[in-house]
């Protein structure tokens, strides 16, 4: 087990004519606690399965180090890593037993054969394959066979991290919540570095302690599930977390009120002097729908559309050109002439899609 | 995204002296070649008197007396024919047989398949004589339909067996939704699907061209002269005087030429085509 | 699952009628010939199965059989493993691979008379450049002459041939393998060896079925490569089944016991086919 550090680690694939492409992954540096559960979202070419493969050392950086416990393994080859890596499909060797997969990384490394026997019998108790065990591997089922891949990931001893790159593509639905769960024990029990590559945000945020959210070869928050939901470092994480995702609405600043298409909101911060085209981020469950003139702040608005979905509704109302949508509890009756109210703890302000940080004294000093 | 260039994966990353295994395989079929086309450009004079590794004295005359004498070049008019024949015949009833074998279950679909396939096993010298006798009785012989359709006895099952393996890959939402936005069987065969299993077509047209192409006894058996294959013509140039060397390897070097232009159209299909067909 | 609809048959006609006529016609000339005997004049009678037990009983045909099973034995000893060594060593991107496959498929479209033409010439120690080779350095070579140096030459002339079609197969096979195969075998710390025997040989099972089951069969059909090499010589050292047959059918127009070993040979294949295509699918218990 280790702590893997990466240190300004950028990559560009080659292409061609030898000429650099773009960066699929810009500079970079990130720590990852030895023991923790981490996950890797974003959408599909945000250069998260990239940073996976450096990890596991399939692709060597064109930039920057990698250092496992503080030594630099980045020209290492994946099977020098000790690390394990589960794939989007399952990889399982078809000729052999469910038993021989999970013996077979142990045989290629000339483990001792009662040491081999001991180990997989462990793994196969701890994944609940027990049963399969002598069972030729094809012939299981797409969960079962990820198991059998994460198998050959725990088996050896010396595993210094696992990689996940969307485990659970290929799993029915029904199953996907088993098969999370199953990995969630097997972390605990084990204690490996666990590194979760998914564009879920349910998956990700039930299976890490701390998510790493990326957009286009760039990190653009890493936090708890928590801290991503409230309070998301860019427009983005704040669209891509939550369902539905946080409200963006174009804005002017001036001192302590942002002004949205002509209406003005207040705000707890003071920001000094106007700033135009910021944004202002709302999370749906912090926006209240209310009757017009109920509250002096509350924006006039125009309900365009009620989505029912079990215990809560999604209302899609029309605050000019925008459409901010609510969370209200099912059963609340909706005001006859609506009006949003947002609750000023949870606004953010957001410059060029980064958030800005309020500023630290509150009232005015100038 | 999963394409990476960088990483080459365990076949890639051996050093590469392991392409010296294939290097040597293409030398050992190369050689051969050359050596036919060294004594194309020789004259009969120069193969026999001297033996050098390249011509001496470089001449076409080999390649001018078969492009000029009708009855050498109409060889090769004769094969393009009933090559071209064949294959238009086989693929023109494979398509439907495959289409309705990926598509659907019918009465005695399993063992059509089986006997289909048989009948590429069933070696050419067993026909020989049936056909020669069956097309006397219909007035064929020598005739370029007969060869055409003879070959179309290898070259159906063949066809309908790649065809069959390329069409059901192709998931069957796509036919049903066609049907329920209007399009007919044919329309939807030639417009939608037709395109989609293009490589398994052009893969299907490679085989019968090459058998076709290839082939001889039966080709030799059922002509006389006016449908005479090339590689029959080529018994010619043995005569009692002996044999005319120099021509000999030129007509054989021209056979080739037909080959090697339809691998050079088919040659980014060539390594998945051939995974093809079911099993 | 597939729909149920009879109405396919439709579309299997042409196909059924086609085969029907270039096969099923001349095979019932050919079962129809066997079991009788002609004094000339379009005049036959019932023999029974006298042709069969003659055919099955002559030293000729046991002899052209093992030269037959000796053959396709020696070929696909040596084509399979060779196919599955170059396939494995061959780029698997960049320009050269089109390069490769091209010059490799080229021996494949060669008329097959043209392929025994120039093997014949190739190993003329006169005019050839192998022949002429191997007579510098002194060793007697003589494929028209010589019963092993004739059957050298004929395997030598199919592995030129034929190899190349099972390369393309198992090359075939070998690309379509996705690269998370070999990942997943590097992180597990898998030897070469390991990665053959684990991912690569169980991934090419189904081409390499096909190569085996086409290589039997056109290596146990073969007539003209050898049949212009060496007209069957020296002696009857390479005359195959096949060429014993045209023999015998066009030669000696031994109608009666022509059609006899026709059907036996074609029954012999069948045979052969199916127990390769059973062992080599033995343990699908599942198929995929």
């Amino acid at each position: 087990m280790a702590s893997i550090i990466m240190d300004s680690v950028a990559h560009r694939y080659t292409s061609k004519g030898e000429q650099m492409q773009e960066y699929a992954l810009k500079p970079l540096n990130l720590e990852w606690v030895d023991g923790g559960a981490y996950a890797l979202l974003g959408p599909s070419g945000c250069g998260k399965t990239t940073l996976l493969n450096i990890i596991s050392g399939i692709i060597i950086p064109t930039e920057g180090r990698v250092l496992f416990d503080g030594e630099n393994i980045t020209q290492l080859p994946p099977q020098q890593r000790n690390i394990a890596q589960v794939f989007q499909f399952p990889v399982i060797y078809d000729t052999m037993t469910v038993a021989q997969n999970l013996e077979f990384p142990l045989r290629n490394r000339k483990v001792p054969l009662q040491e081999r026997q001991q180990r997989v019998e462990e793994i196969l108790e701890l994944l609940e394959l027990t049963e399969f065990a002598d069972q030729k591997a094809r012939n299981l089922n797409a969960d079962s066979k990820q198991k059998i891949s994460l198998g050959r990931g725990l088996v050896r001893t010396d595993t210094n991290a696992v990689l996940f790159d969307e485990p659970l593509t290929v799993i029915d639905p029904a199953l996907k919540w088993q098969l999370r769960a199953q990995l969630k024990k097997a972390h605990q029990q084990v204690g490996h570095t666990m590194i979760y590559v998914t564009h879920d945000q349910t998956e990700a945020l039930t299976f890490a302690d701390k998510v790493v959210v990326m957009l286009e070869g760039e990190v653009l928050q890493v936090g708890t599930p928590q801290e991503l939901f409230d309070s998301p470092a860019h427009t983005f994480v704040g669209r891509f977390i939550g369902s539905p995702g946080m409200n963006v609405l174009p804005c002017s600043v001036q001192e302590n009120k942002a002004e949205i298409d002509g209406q003005q909101v207040l705000l707890n911060h003071d920001y000094g002097r106007p700033k135009i085209s910021w944004e202002l981020g709302i999370r749906p469950e912090n926006v209240r729908l209310v009757e017009q003139h109920s509250d002096q702040s509350a924006l006039p608005v125009s309900i365009a559309r009620i989505d029912d979905i079990g215990r809560q509704k999604i209302v899609h109302t029309a605050l000019g050109n925008h459409t901010v949508h609510v969370i209200v509890k099912e059963g609340t009756r909706l005001p006859a002439r609506p009006a949003v109210l947002f609750d000023p703890g949870h606004v953010h302000l957001y410059d060029d899609a980064v958030l800005v940080s309020p500023p630290a004294a509150t009232g005015s000093d100038h | 995204m999963r394409a990476n260039p960088t990483s080459k994966g365990i076949r890639a990353s051996n050093v590469p002296w392991r392409y010296i295994v294939p290097a040597l395989y293409i030398l050992f079929l190369m050689v051969p070649l050359y050596w036919l086309l060294n004594m194309s450009f020789k004259t009969n004079q120069e193969i026999l008197s001297t033996f050098s590794l390249w011509p001496q004295q470089f001449t076409l005359e080999n390649y001018l007396l078969i492009l000029s004498d009708p009855s050498w070049y109409n060889g090769y008019i004769n094969s393009t024919i009933y090559v071209v024949l064949n294959t238009v015949i086989s693929l023109a009833v494979a398509l439907p047989a495959a289409y309705a074998f990926s598509r659907y279950r019918f009465l005695g679909d399993k063992h059509l398949f089986f006997w289909l396939l048989t009948n590429r096993m069933a070696p050419p010298a067993v026909f020989v004589l049936p056909f020669f006798q069956l097309y006397s009785a219909f007035g064929l012989i020598d005739t370029h339909i007969a060869v055409a359709l003879a070959h179309c006895l290898f070259n159906v099952p063949l066809a309908v067996w790649i065809l069959e393996g390329s069409m059901s890959g192709i998931p069957r939402e796509i036919d049903e939704t066609a049907y329920i936005d209007g399009y007919s069987f044919p329309q939807f065969f030639f417009k939608l699907f037709a395109p989609l299993i293009g490589s398994g077509i052009g893969i299907a047209a490679f085989f019968c061209f090459m058998f076709s192409w290839v082939e001889l006894l039966i080709a030799r058996t059922l002509t006389v002269t006016e449908a005479k294959p090339i590689a029959a013509v080529m018994t010619r140039t043995v005569s009692a005087s002996g044999v005319d060397w120099g021509v000999l390897t030129a007509a054989g070097a021209l056979t080739i030429i037909p080959g090697a232009v339809v691998i050079y159209f088919v040659r980014n299909h060539i390594a998945k085509g051939f995974a093809l067909g079911r099993v | 699952m597939k729909p149920l609809n009879n109405r396919a048959w439709f579309l299997v006609t042409p196909v059924l009628l086609l085969v029907a006529f270039s096969a099923v016609i001349p095979l019932m000339t050919v079962v129809n010939y066997s079991v009788q005997d002609s004094f000339g004049n379009n005049e036959f009678f019932w023999v029974g199965t006298e042709w069969f037990e003659e055919v099955l009983r002559s030293e000729r045909f046991h002899k052209a059989l093992m030269r037959n099973l000796t053959f396709s034995a020696i070929v696909l000893a040596i084509e399979i493993p060779l196919g599955i060594a170059i396939a494995l060593c061959m780029p698997t991107r960049g320009p050269w691979v089109s390069v490769c496959l091209v010059l490799m498929a080229m021996p494949l479209l060669i008329p097959w008379n043209v392929v025994g033409t120039i093997w014949q010439i190739f190993g003329r120690v006169d005019i050839g450049l192998l022949g002429h080779t191997l007579a510098e350095f002194g060793i007697d070579y003589n494929y028209s002459q010589n019963v092993v140096d004739a059957w050298i030459t004929v395997v030598m002339m199919d592995v030129w041939h034929w190899t190349s079609l099972v390369v393309l197969l198992c090359y075939s096979g070998l690309v379509a393998i996705p690269e998370m195969y070999y990942q997943a075998a590097r992180i597990d710390g898998a030897s070469r060896w390991a990665i053959f025997r684990a991912i690569q040989l169980p991934r090419m099972k189904r081409v390499l079925l096909i190569a085996v089951l086409l290589r039997f069969m056109d290596s146990f059909m073969i007539y003209t490569e050898p049949f212009v090499l060496t007209g069957g010589g020296p002696g009857n050292a390479t005359t195959f089944l096949s060429i014993d047959l045209v023999q015998m059918a066009v030669g000696q127009f031994d109608i009666g016991p022509a059609a006899a070993m026709s059907l036996i040979y074609f029954l012999i294949i069948l045979a052969l086919s199916w127990v390769f295509y059973s062992v080599m699918t033995r343990d699908d218990d599942q198929g995929n």
